[in-house]
């Protein structure tokens, strides 16, 4: 019988996933921020996608996991790319183009960190010592979006205005018929 | 999951010492494994079944030599595959071409953990399992503008784009579809959804009412629109791109994207089968909770996927290629709202239910509750 001595790392465990999904997505970021070709700047996003959604992973908000997911990878970052592909500034995509705009860019990113940081250290945050199992969310994530004491009407004005950006695009991308 | 390794922990005396979390890893470590043994050899049974099938309604014999009938033939054409040169194209740009057929891979295979096989015998029992289906398998797409702009060739770039444009099309009647069937269960955990179809074979949801039955039909067309199968694999047309976004790739590399195919052909022959075959119910009243019953229950889900699978392969054998018009006509013009009227249907298929029939079982079979 062989006894193995393995420290027990049980209680680290959530520490330890969560230090790897925050490594994701800051590497991801950094590659996303810094990265010459445009276009790995967008895959390097797409790992920074994936860290946060194995966050919410951790915070037990499944659904919102996967919508992230399912958006931001599946939807807008296809968008993205595809619109990067088919612009046709094959400069920016080889990563020969001059001049990036550094300053300003760190002066945004900057003010935009300041104020984040000031609201994180200005918030009382609510600690839970033990979430325990996952609890289903879509139930209660669905009853209050159709209940009008909560979040109906700003549910709708939603629908509204994706349905109106719909329309719009539809309008633009059709074919022009001749007068 | 948990039950299962608690299970086994009780009753092995010298796992008790070790540290639970790390029995925990270990055994879900174990059990992708296990999936990923499973989905990688039975993907190559696929292949093999598609060669001999494709040749019988060809009238010819196909691949019969290796092992009996020609059933290892896919580790003959496994072993050639990985003992070719490695490829990479002068003005590939690297680490993207390295990475495509990882992401590709992922994006077929990771849906495999919320597929119940039986009662219980599921990975990762998730409140959201069919949302994570269809969320994890839109990674594909990324994988494949990677290999197609990474290629730095016009076939590959291409044979990508209109991958991509099609794909992410039918996700929407797709979607849609299985979205109907989430009114009729009122859940999205793949498990319960099977629960509920227990019991004789009308309780299937495929024959709860016309709209199911429609949001059937609709569901798979998009599986194989989305899985670029046969009459939809424009994306692949040999005639006019080489062979699309993987023209540039040779050997593993090549490899992983063949297997990932047929993966994906695999998971969503398996999630059709949950949503409106009845999963492990074999379509009469039998208890399937005992140790015996749920490998009585991964037997009549394995029947079922082949069968599916059975219905892709001949499906492909038989018809010739859309036009790429007709492709995207099919779907925004076709599809898309005749799934929306599935869902609408639906709903005031399980209201009208509620309100007038409900308690009766004929109410009950309406509202798509178990019997």
């Amino acid at each position: 019988m062989v006894v193995l001595a393995l420290p027990d790392l049980t209680p680290h465990l959530p520490g330890i996933i969560f230090g790897l999904f925050t490594a994701f997505a800051v590497a991801g970021a950094l590659i996303a921020a810094t990265a010459p070709k445009i276009v790995h700047a967008a895959f390097g996003l797409m790992a920074s996608f994936f860290g946060v959604a194995g966050l919410y992973f951790q915070l037990g908000a499944d659904f919102v996991a996967l919508a992230h997911i399912i958006i931001y990878v599946g939807g807008i970052l296809v968008l993205l790319v595809f619109g990067v592909l088919l612009t046709g500034r094959t400069q920016a995509l080889l990563g020969i183009e001059k001049g990036h705009k550094t300053t300003g860019a760190v002066l945004i990113g900057g003010l935009v960190f300041f104020g984040l940081m000031l609201a994180i250290a200005g918030t009382e945050w609510n600690a839970v010592e033990d979430p325990g199992d996952p609890k289903p969310t879509t139930a209660a994530i669905g009853r209050a979006f159709l209940d009008p004491d909560q979040y109906l009407i700003p549910f709708e004005v939603a629908s509204v205005l994706l349905l109106a950006a719909l329309v719009g695009a539809a309008y633009l991308a059709r074919r022009r018929r001749e007068a | 999951m948990q039950i299962w390794i608690d299970s086994i922990v009780a009753r092995t005396e010298w796992l008790q010492g070790l540290p639970i979390g790390f029995l925990y890893t270990i055994g879900i470590l174990v059990a992708c494994g296990l999936i990923l043994i499973f989905a990688s050899l039975f993907a190559g049974e696929v292949v093999w079944m598609e060669r001999r099938i494709s040749g019988r309604m060809q009238a010819r014999i196909g691949p019969n030599r290796v092992g009996p009938q020609g059933l290892i033939q896919f580790l003959a054409d496994g072993i050639k595959l990985l003992s070719k040169e490695d490829i990479i194209p002068k003005s590939a740009d690297k680490p993207i071409f390295l990475l495509a057929p990882v992401v590709v891979f992922m994006g077929a295979f990771t849906a495999f953990c919320v597929v119940p096989w039986g009662y219980g015998l599921v990975p990762a029992d998730m409140n959201v399992g069919l949302f994570l289906v269809l969320s994890i398998t839109s990674i594909e797409v990324v994988g494949l503008i990677m290999a197609g702009w990474a290629s730095n060739s016009k076939w590959a770039i291409l044979g990508a784009m209109r991958e991509v444009a099609q794909v992410i099309s039918y996700e929407l009647p797709l979607g849609v579809a299985a979205l109907a069937i989430v009114l009729l269960a009122g859940t999205m955990n793949m498990t319960d959804i099977v629960v509920q179809q227990e019991g004789w074979i009308w309780n299937w949801y495929i024959f709860r009412g016309p709209f199911a039955f429609a949001a059937f039909f609709i569901f798979f067309t998009a599986a194989l629109a989305d899985l670029k199968r046969a009459p939809f694999d424009l994306p692949e047309a040999e005639s006019e791109l080489v062979a699309g976004f993987h023209t540039e790739y040779t050997g593993f590399r090549f490899a992983l994207f063949f297997v990932a195919e047929y993966c994906a052909m695999i998971l969503f022959s398996l999630v059709t089968a949950v949503l409106f075959l009845g999963g492990w119910s074999p379509g009469f009243p039998v208890d399937l909770n005992g140790p015996w019953g749920r490998w009585i229950g991964f037997g009549v889900m394995f029947a079922k996927l082949t069968f599916l699978l059975f219905v892709m392969i001949w499906i492909r054998w038989s018809l010739p290629r859309f036009r790429v018009d007709k492709v995207m006509y099919l779907c925004y013009k076709v599809l898309l709202p005749l799934s929306i009227v599935c869902v609408i249907g639906i709903a005031l298929q399980v209201l009208f239910a509620n309100a007038f029939l409900g308690g009766s079982a004929f109410g009950d079979w309406l509202m798509g509750r178990a019997p």
